[in-house]
């Protein structure tokens, strides 16, 4: 932190958001930098709440096309053919989220195209992954969406040896469910509580975050009883697109005998009451290949504010999984650690 | 629960949305983008720049232009093929009638003040369309769905009425910063700037019997051959100086407070000003009267600094100065705004001194900004989830899927391991005076209220209705109408003015009364109960309402699922969390009312909801943090009448 004051153009825009974190956050805010890989609807609603929020930096990771689910779900992208033609989801995203805050830098990162030699690929699973250490280490959070568990795992790991600390966000969301996967490594933030004599004072605290390997990682016997299951829902969609080398998203009705029986084959090797996972819920999730714009917009607003927290360095940032079904109309917390983290 | 697949239900919908801010700006796109075809949207306000945080659809280049207009456009671009109708105009205007909402299959709620929410309530009972209720306050939301007959009304739970501080308080005992606010801004930037016959209780009242003396003599009228500097140091003295020495002399008030300090300018600035920026001689008559500012001139450069005396001081007069030297017109016109940077200035340096008088710690501008202005803190993310959350409801609501209705509260602080806790809505409570008709009673002294503290702090303020008739059995007492005959106005003029008792048709202990509002559809009754005496400090209006009381919560077992019994006439809250859950009313943005004379109390409110956020949040920066509700703008309405 240099100390510099905010300019009077930010103190006019900003007002009623610093009255709710603060001149230094909002400082803090401004010096930051965000890459986030896949432009699903989700992510878009992410990006904005971002942008809006006075952020350093914005770098958009994705080069696939526009397609009919893209612009179901996703309201950056101009619904004019003559206007997206040619032009990678992050391009356009890019230009809409551009105008929602001026002082904001947004840019594409395309640099990944050249480091692929002989196959220009235009999927992005796996390709952010090849990116060295000193990629990552120009961002301060990282939030990935649209990738395989794979992906997903070494781009943390990245994230994780670099010294300086980068925050890291996994999100997905599925049918009328979301999930949000959250490792801010070791975490030192204040946050405000009343001593014995109910007075106002400041505490520091300290959080430490297991890896998203570590996380997946723990058996599921070991978790308490009343995890969420779409949770584990999620970790046998998960399973069976790495199994079958699918893109994620890349499963439909056909596939559903299988996932079931995958979902039993886990269940019995993790000692667990396969009932426990309802095939109900392994259905909608299979099925739902288009994002709900409703549930883009709750998991984006969650996100942001997290993000918002981890950047500020005040509140309580959750840990370290969110999930949210709009059947139900839930948005739980669940920690997903290990016991000695 | 049936599946939310929808999409034949929402093709066809036809969907109001009342409101274009925060919450309609995120709930507009998200209903274009769910496929919803035909969208009506009702918002009166134009763009503002500190709207630009978060009400995405507006650009720098909409400043001042129409909210509901520039946001359709907005969404049009991306959803060229949908329906948008906007309506530059208020939704309490005669044209949205019942026969307008019944038009829709549901309505959506995105506004920011009291009033509004319970009108559209009325209406849309009247109309028997459903309504989906929401708010959110920096990290807090909620939203709430409400369908005749089979939840509550959203007036179910009456809206505490705002808590007003009594006069004394702001007279003459501050105990907190958000006192000398109201001072400084109702009383003193009112005297000073504002309707000069406006009665004004700035002076303080001696214990001393005697007058003051300047007696016949206004102490706040600038004297011929004053110049600006003396009539400003002539006022803080005044003010600061005499006024708290007479306080002092009342032994009795100070006996278990700490005295306050009189201060003199002559000890905080020895000196002449001295003129930073020398441009305060300049005749600012060409210049952008928007950019006149104090700080500016004064070389003060950052609103969050917290000014010492003496630079509250130099604000104090130099504002006082630029006022004169630049605006001289407005003066005896002007009403405190909160986007007019000099008014600011000048309150939060008032404030600020007569703070220091008193031993209260100072705030900067931006914080007592905040306060003057009840400015509510607000972010996108929270008005993102809340849209997506309404949405949801209005899926169901298009289903007809009763039985999911869910209320949703979204919370900073987990409760049960839930960010967002859906809870199920409760049966309509039998004694709502709005949906159930049940009769209200209130005490009242008869001989000495009159009708016109039973219209305004009764019938308009606390019923929340806009255009009423009073009755008394077949006798019309008022009526508020745009097609009244000269005899007719000239004979609920002087009604008004008359006490209960010797009103044409005289208003009694067990007179009932009956109340209509023909646009909102409602009706009650009321009883009256005569009474002689009532607490300045706790009953300070004089009129006591009742019967119009919350349903009775019963404890519920915590291992249950987190809904209610649906069978008895309420249900319960959860117990982990309760106090979460409690959260009636959050606003988005709120005003502060006009202050009227005689008025006991003067406002400068925060809500017992507000203190409910604030002992979960464990937070209290030792200043209340106001939410505060809107009361009934008297002003604004005389407006409306003479239109």
């Amino acid at each position: 932190m240099d100390g510099e004051e905010l300019t009077e153009q930010e103190t006019a825009l900003y007002d009623r958001q610093i009255r709710v974190w603060g001149a230094d956050a909002q400082r803090r805010l401004s010096k930051s930098h965000i890459l986030v890989y896949g432009m699903k609807g989700t992510v878009a609603e992410f990006c904005k709440n971002i942008v809006l929020a006075g952020v350093g930096s914005l770098t958009l990771v994705d080069d696939r096309a526009v397609t009919e689910d893209a612009l179901s779900s996703n309201f950056l992208i101009p619904p004019n053919e003559n206007v997206y033609a040619g032009k990678t989801l992050a391009e356009l995203c890019c230009n809409s989220l551009k105008e929602f805050n001026p002082m904001v830098r947004v840019s594409v990162e395309k640099e990944y195209m050249q480091l692929i030699e002989n196959k220009i690929s235009i999927q992005i699973t796996g390709d952010l992954s090849r990116f060295g250490g000193d990629f990552f280490d120009k961002f301060d959070i990282v939030i990935v969406s649209c990738c395989t568990r794979m992906t997903k795992k070494l781009i943390n790991e990245k994230c994780r040896k670099l010294s300086k600390r980068v925050a890291f966000y996994t999100v997905d969301c599925r049918d009328y469910c979301g999930e949000i996967f959250v490792d801010l490594q070791k975490y030192i933030y204040t946050k405000k509580k009343l001593d014995e004599n109910n007075q106002p004072t400041t505490v520091e605290c300290e959080l430490q975050y297991p890896s998203f390997q570590e996380s997946i990682s723990v058996p599921w016997r070991k978790l308490p009883r009343r995890v969420s299951k779409l949770y584990f829902a999620m970790r046998v969609i998960e399973s069976f697109e790495e199994a079958e080398g699918r893109n994620p998203g890349e499963i439909s009705m056909e596939d559903l005998p299988a996932v079931l029986k995958l979902k039993k084959e886990l269940c019995e090797a993790q000692s667990m009451n396969e009932s426990h996972i309802p095939n109900a819920l392994l259905e909608r999730l299979v099925m739902g290949k288009r994002e709900f714009p409703p549930v883009c917009a709750i998991i984006g607003g969650i996100l942001g504010q997290e993000v918002i927290k981890a950047i500020s360095g005040k509140g309580d940032p959750l840990q370290n999984f969110f999930f949210f079904d709009a059947m139900d109309g839930k948005g739980v917390i669940e920690d997903i650690s290990p016991p000695n983290v | 629960m049936a599946s939310l697949h929808h999409s034949s239900a929402v093709k066809a919908a036809k969907v109001l949305m009342v409101g274009a801010g925060g919450i309609g700006c995120e709930l507009l796109k998200t209903l274009a983008l769910s496929g919803f075809q035909d969208i009506h949207i009702i918002d009166m306000d134009t763009i503002e720049v500190s709207n630009l945080n978060r009400q995405f659809l507006f650009r720098q280049s909409h400043v001042g232009q129409s909210k509901a207009m520039v946001a359709r456009d907005a969404v049009l671009r991306f959803r060229p093929n949908i329906s948008i109708t906007p309506y530059h105009a208020n939704v309490k205007d005669s044209d949205f009638n019942v026969e307008f909402f019944k038009q829709f299959n549901v309505v959506l709620n995105g506004l920011d003040n009291l009033e509004a929410r319970r009108h559209v309530n009325r209406l849309c009972l009247a109309a028997e369309v459903p309504l989906v209720e929401s708010g959110t306050t920096g990290f807090l939301g909620q939203v709430t769905v409400h369908a005749k007959g089979k939840t509550e009304c959203y007036e179910c739970q009456p809206k505490p009425a705002p808590k007003t501080y009594p006069v004394c308080t702001i007279t003459s005992t501050p105990s907190k910063f958000v006192h000398c606010i109201v001072w400084a801004k109702d009383l003193l930037f009112a005297k000073l700037f504002g309707d000069k016959n406006q009665e004004n209780d700035l002076n303080v009242r001696s214990s001393d019997a005697s007058n003051s003396p300047e007696n016949g003599e206004d102490v706040f009228e600038r004297r011929d051959n004053e110049n600006i500097e003396q009539y400003g140091r002539r006022i803080y003295d005044h003010v600061f100086g005499y006024n708290i020495e007479v306080a002092l002399s009342n032994q009795e008030t100070w006996k278990n407070r700490n005295r306050p300090k009189p201060i003199y300018s002559r000890d905080v600035l020895p000196g002449k000003l001295n003129h930073q920026n020398g441009n305060v001689d300049k005749s600012c008559a060409t210049d952008d009267l928007s950019s006149v500012s104090t700080m500016a001139s004064l070389g003060l450069k950052n609103p969050q600094d917290v000014w010492s005396l003496a630079e509250n001081t130099r604000v104090f007069l130099e504002s006082l100065k630029l006022f004169f030297a630049s605006r001289e017109k407005e003066i005896g016109n002007l009403s405190f705004d909160k986007d007019d940077q000099l008014a600011v200035e000048f309150v939060t340096a008032a404030a600020n001194i007569r703070a220091a008088s008193f031993g209260i710690p100072l705030h900067s501008l931006f914080e007592a900004k905040g306060i003057a202005g009840n400015i509510v803190h607000a972010v996108a993310t929270t008005n993102a989830v809340v849209a997506g959350l309404i949405v949801i409801e209005a899926i169901k609501v298009l289903k007809k899927d009763i039985d999911n209705y869910r209320m949703t509260y979204c919370l900073e602080h987990p409760s049960k391991k839930m960010l967002l806790m859906p809870v199920e809505p409760f049966e309509p409570n039998k004694s709502c005076c709005v949906c159930s008709k049940s009769p209200l009673s209130l005490e009242i002294n008869t001989h000495h209220s009159k009708l016109r503290d039973f219209v305004e702090k009764i019938v308009k303020a606390e019923l929340g209705m806009n255009s009423p008739i009073i009755m008394h059995g077949v006798t019309l007492l008022y009526e508020v109408g745009d097609d009244l005959e000269e005899d007719m106005i000239a004979n609920y003029t002087a009604n008004l003015e008359k006490v209960l008792s010797e009103l044409p048709s005289s208003v009694i202990g067990g007179t009932m009364l009956t109340v209509e509002d023909l646009q909102q559809e409602l009706t009650c009754n009321i009883y009256i109960k005569h009474r002689e005496e009532f607490d300045e400090e706790k009953e300070p209006d004089g009129m006591v309402l009742s019967g119009w009381t919350q349903a009775p919560l019963e404890k519920k077992d915590d291992n249950k699922k987190l809904v209610g019994n649906g069978g008895s006439t309420s249900t319960a809250l959860p117990t982990e969390g309760q106090k979460e859950v409690e959260l009636v009313e959050i606003s988005e943005e709120t005003e502060i009312s006009g202050k009227k004379r005689k008025q006991p109390g003067i406002s400068g409110d925060e809500t017992n909801n507000h203190n409910e956020i604030q002992k979960l949040d464990v937070v209290d920066d030792g200043e209340d943090d106001l939410v505060i509700l809107d009361q009934c703008d008297i002003d604004k309405k005389k407006k409306k009448r003479l239109q």
